[in-house]
């Protein structure tokens, strides 16, 4: 599996790979796709990434410590954003209840805290794909 | 019966969704399931493509991939591959 032609064309269209992922996780509100498919598109470039250059170098990439603070600060930001209809006298999670501008349908600012959220969720969502994946590689069997 | 192109290529790719979901089950070889469960994703996301959500298909085909990746990996971390 290690073998040179499989690492250079990894390098090569990891850039792109990644690029895809958060243009799916940024465009999630106006646009098919969204946080979670992006995340695991983001995921899968990592995975790919420590399928063709060993599990020790992806650890590297993307060490633990970093995957357990994007996974636990995704989820508090996700709560967090839903606080602020809360705070604003509305329901959970509130976009136009709260009193945000909504702009113009159709454009990429018109989607108030729901692109915001994405963010979160997309960060959540691929730190957890690469914690699944180094678990089933590094543990004992 | 006015069935049009697009009819019959959607029952060809539901019998084959439902032969490739009968095969997960009762195949012997883990490796061969996981390819097999490889070929369900890709026609499950060309379903929902059909469907008009293309908001699901994404999400289809990327856990697909991954899910299988992650399967894959399994099998070859405990070289069991008889169920």
């Amino acid at each position: 599996m290690r073998d040179i032609i499989f690492k250079r064309i990894i390098t090569l269209i990891l850039p792109f790979i990644q690029v895809y992922g958060f243009y799916v996780i940024f465009h999630g509100q106006i646009s098919p796709g969204g946080s979670f498919a992006g995340g695991i598109i983001v995921a899968l470039g990592i995975i790919a990434y420590a399928t063709a250059f060993g599990a020790e170098e992806g650890r590297a990439v993307l060490p633990e410590k970093v995957t357990t603070w994007a996974e636990s600060y995704g989820t508090l930001w996700y709560a967090l954003l839903g606080m602020v209809g809360i705070v604003k006298g509305g329901p959970f999670l509130a976009n136009r209840l709260a009193g945000i501008d909504l702009g113009v349908p159709g454009t990429l600012s018109s989607g108030g805290l729901i692109a915001l959220l994405g963010i979160g969720v997309g960060i959540r969502v691929a730190s957890t794909m690469v914690t699944l994946f180094f678990t089933m590689l590094e543990e004992e069997v | 019966m006015g069935f049009s192109m697009v009819d019959y290529g959607n029952m060809a790719m539901l019998i084959i969704l439902a032969a490739s979901a009968l095969t997960v089950y009762f195949i012997r070889d883990l490796l061969h399931a996981v390819i097999v469960y490889g070929v369900f994703s890709l026609i499950m996301a060309v379903i929902w493509l059909q469907m008009n959500s293309p908001d699901l298909a994404i999400t289809e085909a990327a856990a697909g991939v991954a899910t299988t990746v992650l399967m894959m990996l399994v099998i070859f971390r405990t070289s069991r591959r008889e169920e």
